[in-house]
């Protein structure tokens, strides 16, 4: 069974590669991405199915083959419980974002398929691979697609956004290789097996933390940890919704799994030493991204800063050494993932209708005017704030419970204090959560600051559907869409439409994009012993070279 | 048996669930008045049924059958487990009757009383989803479970006050019950982690009976405090309880009167041995207590809004129940937890019935009303006597078992705590008297519109008076339970003193039945009135410095944080400009430049070789 995770790379990548031929000009370029991604999602459940749970711990579906025998290279794949739940989710958030643009269809839609399936390669490449050079190639190839999705497909602000992604996690990067290669140098294998085994074993104390800050800090910049964030409020928002969803559900993920992959096993002295340091970046970063998000204007920028909170908790888990904490993290993960994948889903379609998605424009009384968009707005942000129950409170409440009694080589005194912080943040990701419903959720429409613009997509979106039409709008759309079909090309958002028009509610493809993630998000979370099975053997095979 | 537990909590759930996403299908083709019918039966069956297997395992345990305890599950978290179960004692079962009863009662006055909204399914299927968390905290047989169930009530907390969003006030009391209560769970959670880590286990009887030090039993308990403080509206985590009568008045008879809010009372009888040997928590417990309940007391007796003067009695209440628990008999506070959940809706009940009538929450609004509502006037009289304490309601009898528990106790708080009891019985009498009197008898006041528009007069329809009678049997007749055990010396002190509290509001009503008899406070009232500013403090204190920092890590964060990220950037664009001058394309200026290379190697080989 081990063609399946080839098949994972080769099915996006050759999907991709097709796309290329001249045939293809001018097709219905979503179909086929979708087609593409789905098989991708079917291989993923076959995975799924095929995995063996009583023996998670081990690498199953391996492929090792020499690659470029001269560095001693090796083409090396595997799936364990640690990648398992982040490749899925890969699968199933890039499926999900091309049947959101099946019901949203972009400009350029070839190059745009042609970008999401590269960056689903890389990705899932990065979560499959075994061999340190493999990893970091398949860590890079995925930011050249994701500069193209921000500066080709972003808002206003999106080239100065790309520029600084690409830059600062091209800087990251940089530095991650270099901890990688002293890993090399110093134990002389690439293998992610073979030296997770070894624990340690080969590096020199002070050569494990000199590799263990330098692929930190290549890993932080991803994920992000604070103060390596600042790239990330700016992708996210200018980002179009796939990309933000993509960016937010699963590339941050690299980040973090790079630690429970890479940093912590390998390099187990050198994370005993940094550890502190990792734990009070972690809550520092909790605190600030909330505190961030309870001034932000801007629902994507919001969300977009939660994440950094939210992976501060991630880090936290890391940062404790112990079974449950990275455990936490690794539920944290997916969580994360799920949730925020949604949220951004959500801001995407909340702005697609309002024309903003600043919250002084967007008024109040969301729950009036889109009764489902607010209600699942509302769902989204409760799972966010980590209400038990929902899939966001395991990762959190583990988090915690695992600074309350870190390893044994670290501070207990200083993790308690680090505990009692992100109990706070708790509290304060509750707020800003609350206070954004609040604001644009609840109180009356009556007075709508900024016009809605009615964009050309939305107009055929409600013409495609048999649901009645508002009067005002249905003059407009007519004209739009039969202006869009002869010329192919989408329209430039028509005018606004008079200062309150009815918007559209939530569309089927929408729906088919988000229940997934919601029913997921339920699973998780009230039966979080789907996920903890899968994890926890693992879990405890990366920690046994800490020694806790 | 453990079906019968399981059962119980599921089905609400399910109604909920039912409630939630089935109402209205299919859509566009269902009428308003299916969808109101079809979450009617969603919300009221599964209830029903629940409250039959809470009364039967209930029964089962007063016949000596022992307790039902079962585990569905154990969660493996790479540290202590989580064991998903349930179990049922003699506490749990006759806490879970209390909760299903109240909810039923609760659906059913609802069907009537929200005939009108638009949004009834959503607001039935959050109460069907606050039963169920409820009794999944009552039955749960893990630490964990509880916390869950804990925590999704909050969320039910949050969205039935904030049912009418329309009105940004109500908006913001919903925020500011969640953030509050979720301030003090955030301590609930560590003292669970920390009892939990120390015994090894989350399950609450490993828990009660590993052997434990001292010092984490206190540090545990101190914890849980906290999230208790919180979730039973207790000093200084209070706040919350009033503004959330911004709800519909089912949701404060329910929720914030009955059920919810004496959570926090329950969880501490349930791990009351952890509690016992902590003695340092439970003088904490008592001075928190004494001061809340005189100090609500007093608010109740300023208050104009009735359901602000009922919330405050609730909180005043619950901190007469902390301070039996505080003085050691978990016994008085279940008792009074139970008559108190019976009367206190019963109180909710009748208040929504007289405002449904007058279209105002205004005491200054009402007047009069005996005759144009004679049940809700009888109902309300015995409510009022057990809140006040007066025989035969049941409040006498639990208000005496927790007066005399506390008489006897021996702590250091024990002479505060005795004598706030005492008075605060006496401001009880004095609040539950103005309250009746100013809203029944007298001459009838004008209303002012209400929320719906309409301007007073409704006719109460007969689904809200079935749930009133109903719950005014219990209220008058549960004290009997206890008579037994009546203490009479400390029973007649305290009728005594709540008589004399009753006798100064009638006299001063009698003096001028048009005036507020709160005018006995003197110019202390507007303290009273403001709940003694506490309010305000949290603002200043808390709220405001909270925002303006926030918005300080913003200007931080583009200003020092990202500004050394561009200022990084620019600088490598002008130190390249500075390389980039030596780059200007004059072919003269690098043949010098060579040049003089040649010449200086040419030098440096002559000096040096």
């Amino acid at each position: 069974m081990s063609w399946i995770p080839i098949a994972m790379l080769a099915v996006p990548l050759l999907g991709a590669a097709a796309l290329l031929l001249p045939r293809f000009a001018g097709g219905p370029s979503h179909r086929y991405g979708l087609a593409v991604s789905g098989v991708t999602l079917a291989l993923a459940v076959v995975l799924v199915a095929a995995f063996d749970y009583g023996d998670a711990a081990r690498t199953q579906f391996a492929t090792d083959l020499p690659w470029i025998p001269g560095l001693a290279l090796r083409f090396h794949l595997g799936v364990d419980g640690v990648s398992l739940p982040l490749v899925v989710l890969t699968a199933l958030l890039t499926f999900l974002c091309f049947v959101h643009l099946a019901g949203r269809p972009p400009h350029r839609p070839r190059a745009l398929v042609f970008t999401l399936l590269v960056l689903e390669t890389g990705i899932i490449g990065t979560f499959l691979a075994l061999d340190l050079l493999l990893f970091f190639v398949f860590f890079e190839v995925v930011l050249v697609p994701m500069y193209f999705v921000i500066a080709i497909w972003g808002g206003p602000g999106r080239r100065a956004a790309a520029v600084k992604f690409i830059l600062y996690t091209l800087l990251g990067s940089a530095v991650l290789l270099l901890g990688l290669l002293v890993v090399w140098a110093q134990a002389g294998t690439l293998d992610m097996v073979a030296l997770a085994r070894g624990g340690g074993a080969g590096i020199a104390r002070s050569a494990q933390i000199a590799a263990f800050l330098a692929i930190g800090v290549g890993l932080a910049v991803k994920a992000p940890m604070w103060p390596l964030h600042t790239w990330l409020p700016d992708a996210h928002t200018e980002a179009p919704t796939v990309g933000s969803v993509l960016l937010a559900g699963v590339l941050l993920k690299m980040g973090t799994y790079g630690f429970a992959r890479i940093a912590i096993p390998i390099l187990p002295e050198g994370a005993a030493a940094v550890a502190p340091w990792l734990g009070a970046l972690a809550v520092v970063g909790i605190v600030y991204g909330s505190l961030a998000c309870l001034a932000q204007r801007d629902l994507k920028r919001m969300i977009a800063y939660s994440s950094v909170g939210h992976m501060g908790f991630v880090l936290l888990g890391f940062a404790t050494l112990t079974p449950v904490g990275v455990n936490a993290a690794l539920f944290g993960n997916v969580a994360h993932g799920l949730i925020t994948g949604l949220l951004f889903f959500l801001a995407g379609a909340v702005k697609d209708r309002y024309g903003t998605a600043d919250m002084e424009r967007l008024g109040g009384g969301m729950l009036r005017r889109l009764p489902y968009i607010g209600s699942l707005l509302t769902f989204a942000c409760v799972a966010s704030l980590g209400l038990p129950g929902l899939a966001g409170f395991w990762g959190e409440m583990l988090a915690l419970f695992g600074a309350f009694r870190p390893a044994a080589a670290l501070s207990r005194p200083l993790f308690l204090v680090f505990m009692a912080i992100g109990g706070l943040g708790t509290v304060l990701t509750a707020a800003y959560f609350l206070r954004m419903l609040s604001r644009v959720t609840h109180g009356s429409p009556a007075v709508p600051e900024g016009p809605p613009v009615t964009s050309a997509e939305e107009i055929r979106e409600i013409l495609g559907d048999e649901g009645p039409v508002e009067p005002v709008a249905a003059g407009t759309a007519v004209t739009a869409a039969v202006a869009e079909e002869s010329a192919a090309v989408l329209a430039p958002p028509a005018e606004p439409v008079g200062g309150r028009a009815a918007l559209r509610d939530v569309t089927a493809y929408e729906l088919a994009a988000w229940v997934p993630l919601v029913v997921l998000t339920l699973l998780f979370g009230l039966w979080p012993k789907s996920l903890l099975a899968i994890t926890t053997p693992a879990v405890q095979a990366i920690l046994s070279g800490v020694g806790s | 048996m453990i079906t019968l537990a399981v059962l119980a909590v599921l089905l609400p759930f399910a109604g909920a669930a039912a409630g939630l996403l089935g109402s209205r299908v299919p859509r566009g083709r269902t009428s308003a008045r299916t969808a109101r019918r079809r979450a009617a039966w969603f919300a009221v069956l599964p209830v029903a049924i629940s409250a039959v297997a809470a009364s039967w395992m209930a029964a089962r345990q007063a016949i000596g059958g022992g307790e039902i305890a079962g585990t569905l599950a154990e969660i493996e978290t790479g540290s202590v487990p989580v064991s998903v179960g349930l179990q049922v004692g003699g506490l749990s079962a006759l806490v879970g009757v209390l909760v299903t009863v109240v909810a039923l009662a609760v659906q059913v006055y609802s069907v009537g009383y929200m005939r009108d909204d638009p949004r009834y399914p959503s607001y039935s299927a959050f109460i069907s989803l606050f039963t169920s968390a409820m009794l999944l905290v009552v039955y749960a047989g893990d630490l964990i479970v509880l916390y869950v169930g804990w925590e999704i009530m909050g969320l039910c907390s949050y969205l039935l006050i904030g049912h009418w969003w329309e009105d940004r006030a109500n908006s913001r009391a919903a925020v500011k019950a969640f953030l509050v209560t979720r301030l003090g769970d955030v301590g609930f959670l560590f003292g669970i982690f920390t009892l939990g880590l120390s015994a090894g286990s989350f399950r609450i009887d490993d828990v009660l009976s590993a052997d434990l030090p001292r010092g984490t039993l206190v540090a545990a308990t101190m914890l849980l405090l906290a999230g208790v403080a919180g979730k039973s509206a207790q000093v200084p985590l209070h706040t919350w309880l009033p503004d959330a009568m911004a709800g519909p008045t089912p949701i404060s008879a329910l929720i914030h009167a009955a059920t919810m809010v004496a959570a926090g009372v329950f969880v501490v009888a349930r791990l009351y041995p952890a509690f016992l040997a902590a003695q340092p928590t439970l003088d904490v417990l008592a001075v928190l207590a004494a001061v809340g309940m005189l100090g609500a007391a007093l608010a109740a007796l300023a208050q104009d809004d009735l359901k602000r003067v009922l919330a405050y009695s609730t909180i005043s209440q619950l901190a007469l129940m902390a301070g039996a628990l505080a003085a050691g008999s978990e016994h008085a506070a279940i008792f009074h937890l139970v008559t108190h959940g019976a009367f206190k809706a019963l109180l909710f009940l009748c208040a929504g019935v007289v405002i449904h009538h007058v279209g105002s929450n205004l005491i200054s609004h009402m007047g009069g009303l005996r005759t144009a509502l004679p049940v809700t006037f009888w109902a309300m009289t015995i409510g009022f006597a057990a809140l006040a304490g007066l025989p035969p309601a049941s409040g006498f009898f639990s208000k005496d078992a927790v007066i005399a528990a506390i008489e006897r106790s021996h702590g250091p708080a024990q002479p505060f705590l005795y004598g706030c009891a005492l008075v605060t019985v006496g401001v009880t009498g004095a609040y539950a008297a103005r309250a009746w009197l100013r809203t029944f008898f007298g001459s009838r006041r004008t209303g002012a519109p209400d929320r719906r528009g309409g301007h007073g007069g409704h006719p109460v329809p007969r689904s809200m008076l079935w749930p009133v009678a109903l719950l005014a049997v219990p209220a008058l007749a549960l004290g009997f339970a206890g008579v037994r055990e009546l203490d009479w010396e400390s029973a007649a002190t305290s009728v005594v003193i709540a008589l004399l509290g009753a006798g100064v509001v009638y006299a001063l009503w009698r003096a001028a039945p048009e005036q507020d008899p709160a005018r006995v406070l003197g110019p202390f009232r507007a303290p009273c009135e403001r709940a003694f500013y506490l309010d305000t403090v949290y603002d200043r204190l808390v709220t405001r410095p909270v925002l303006r920092l926030a918005r300080g890590v913003v200007r931080a964060d583009e200003r020092v944080v990202d500004g050394a990220v561009r200022g990084s950037g620019r600088a490598a664009v002008g130190l390249s400009g500075v390389l980039r001058l030596a780059q200007n394309g004059n072919a003269q200026l690098y043949v010098t430049g060579l040049l003089a290379g040649v010449l200086l190697i040419a030098v440096a080989v002559v000096v040096l070789g």
